[in-house]
């Protein structure tokens, strides 16, 4: 029980609720039911791109062309309805799911195939991405009036009381659960970040793992692509820019080790709520602007100063676990 | 870079021969040939403005609009296209330039052959132009934004600015200009200031700060395109539709939607037609010698009123052109 106690998820919903606490003194109808839904919904497209990019991480990359990802697919999709109204939901989301697994694919097969760091394959296809959406719409805007109403109006249906947007959420995360616990391929992600060495003496190829970790984080951000645009309902170049880092952000908080193999799913979620709550209840408290990124930043650093902390007090116990057992 | 030089030599050539040529060929008849060059081709804006120039031309009789510009918007595609309109010789260019000071070199040839040069829109250094047309200036803007809110709040009210960055240099501009004719409408209370960084996300998400903090705002008003439209997808989405009214600076094209729900009653910008007729009109009055541009003088353009210039040349079109309802179908398909 002390053990669960101390979990790492245990003190980040700790650290939420005290957050929530900290604001409800100064904004009490922020801790309303009603506000913390549009707060989780606000901060569903974070969670989906954050489990991607869990799977990532575990895997001892980085995906830093998730936002390019998303821009990208969501100005097709835009584009797409824009010329042909007529085309069904159901149709986008597969075209924008797959498209980003396409992007996704991209990286992972230059990581695995040429054994380019992450780091660099993904900066690059983040600028090549960006380019392509300059390319593809010449840097017009897709605007709400050219979009059908069915296009925009998908994300924020209403179903069962909760938009549909956050039910995506909730799917994917549930899905991400059942991948990560239940299958070879979740299991390998962990393998593979841990001890890479060790993974390949069990059969495991390290490079196809990382390759459908990133097929995974694309194929999010695409269809993130998708529920962006339909929820602000316009398309251009620079949207979500920079989203990659809060993605980044929202894993690191949530104990995902950037050195890979360790952290866990409903880390990197309570990670993401942490940071929705924060982005949205900065404008509500009317704090300045200027103190606005220094507390955003100092909320990162923190989260991350327990991370290392917490991994190093880990690290001793494995070996003296090890050393019992001898 | 090679092929550049030589083609830029060989203009210059040509234009040369052209001036001397073309001095003596010039009849009295001949309509006033009147370049427009645009940022790039192909941009909505600027094809607007084209079409104003061709209401000044048909207006004042004699006049032959040149529309022209590179295909992106570069300096050097734009020095190509005027050593070329040098070569023609025009007899005035009317520029809104992709740089300040780059095209500077090459307009100084244009006006050392007697080629009228003006810039509109986005200026050129002062030693690069006879004058520049400002679409509007900072107090004339300043004060439409507090009136476009105010002039639907005849009984006063509560509103909030929803600016860019807290650096963003125009906004601040704008948001200071504004504050000092805040005694001209009474009863207008701002009750905040906050900053969406144009970025969609964080804009929608402090306009819904703001109505949260505040219940009973009755306008926003952001004077940028990206946080207006950020900001009337917010009060959609919190169906506060007729009780918050969202104003400021936006594009017809990007705010149809806005004003077809009615989360928006009306919002300004420059009106690019005006804007064209009016660079037009003014690079006529200068090439025929019917005005003389300087720090002080003042300028006829037509069914626009009179350019009065600073120190600079410089010299502010009219007040931002009001959309709403009555007007925005016309224009949203052009910018």
């Amino acid at each position: 029980m002390t053990q669960y106690l101390k979990s790492r998820e245990a003190i980040l919903l700790g650290a939420i609720l005290a957050l929530l606490a900290m604001i409800a003194t100064r904004f009490p109808a922020f801790v309303s039911p009603g506000n913390l839904l549009n707060v989780f919904n606000d901060t569903a497209p974070l969670i989906i791109l954050a489990l991607g990019q869990t799977v990532v991480i575990l895997t001892r990359c980085i995906d830093l062309s998730v936002a390019a990802n998303l821009a990208l697919t969501g100005m097709v999709v835009a584009m797409l309805n824009a010329a042909a109204p007529g085309v069904p939901i159901a149709v986008i989301l597969v075209l924008a799911v797959s498209l980003g697994a396409i992007l996704g694919a991209i990286n992972g097969v230059l990581v695995w195939k040429l054994s380019i760091p992450p780091i660099v394959v993904t900066l690059g296809t983040m600028t090549v991405f960006r380019g392509l959406i300059f390319v593809i719409s010449g840097g017009e805007w897709v605007n709400a009036h050219e979009m059908s109403a069915a296009f925009t109006g998908f994300p924020r249906s209403v179903v069962l009381g909760l938009p549909m947007l956050s039910w995506i959420a909730l799917g994917i995360a549930a899905l991400f659960l059942l991948l990560v616990f239940r299958t070879p391929l979740g299991r390998a992600f962990y393998a593979v970040g841990g001890n890479p060495h060790a993974a390949v003496y069990t059969g495991i190829v390290v490079g196809r793992t990382q390759f459908w970790a990133f097929v995974l984080s694309g194929a999010l951000a695409g269809l993130t692509g998708y529920l962006w645009v339909a929820r602000y309902a316009v398309a251009y170049v620079d949207i979500a820019a920079g989203f990659e880092l809060e993605v980044v952000a929202a894993c690191v908080i949530g104990g995902i080790s950037i050195a890979g193999g360790a952290g866990t799913l409903v880390g990197t979620i309570l990670g993401a709520l942490f940071l929705g709550i924060v982005k949205n209840a900065l404008p509500v408290v009317d704090i300045s602007p200027f103190w606005q990124l220094a507390i955003s930043g100092s909320a990162i650093i923190v989260a991350v100063t327990f991370n290392v902390r917490q991994n190093r007090r880990r690290g001793r116990i494995i070996l003296k676990r090890a050393e019992g057992h001898a | 870079m090679m092929r550049r030089r030589n083609f830029t030599g060989l203009a210059a050539g040509l234009g040369l021969a052209a001036s001397l040529l073309g001095t003596s060929a010039l009849a009295q008849d001949d309509p006033v040939r009147i370049a427009l060059v645009v940022k790039a081709l192909g941009i909505g804006f600027f094809e607007a403005a084209a079409e104003g120039a061709e209401q000044a031309a048909e207006e004042l009789g004699n006049v032959e609009v040149i529309y022209t510009g590179p295909t992106d918007t570069t300096a050097e595609g734009q020095i190509e296209v005027i050593n070329s309109l040098i070569a023609q010789q025009v007899d005035a260019i009317a520029v809104s330039a992709n740089d300040t000071d780059a095209l500077v070199p090459a307009l100084k040839r244009a006006m050392q052959r007697g080629i009228t040069v003006i810039s509109w829109d986005s200026g050129v250094a002062p030693e690069g132009r006879e004058l520049h047309l400002n679409p509007s200036s900072n107090p004339l803007i300043g004060n439409m934004i507090i009136k476009l809110a105010a002039d639907h709040l005849p009984d006063g009210g509560q509103v909030a600015v929803l600016s860019a960055t807290t650096t963003a240099t125009n906004q601040n501009t704008w948001i200071a200009e504004m504050e000092k004719v805040m005694d001209n409408y009474p009863g207008i209370e701002v009750v905040s200031t906050v900053y969406g960084d144009d970025l969609a996300d964080k804009s929608y998400r402090e306009a819904q700060g703001l109505m949260q903090s505040h219940p009973d705002l009755d306008a926003i008003i952001a004077p940028t395109s990206v946080g207006i439209v950020a900001a009337a997808r917010a009060v959609e989405d919190a169906g506060k539709i007729g009780q918050v009214n969202v104003t400021g600076l936006g594009l017809p094209s990007e705010m149809a939607g806005a004003i077809e729900s009615g989360a928006s009653k009306s919002f300004a910008i420059w009106n690019p037609i005006d804007l064209g007729y009016s660079a037009t009109y003014l690079a006529y009055m200068l090439a025929t010698d019917q005005a003389e541009a300087g720090p002080g003088a003042e300028v006829p353009m037509g069914r626009m009123g009179t350019l009065t210039l600073d120190e600079n040349s410089e010299g502010a079109m009219a007040d931002p052109f009001v959309y709403d309802a009555s007007n925005i179908a016309d224009f949203k398909d052009i910018f």
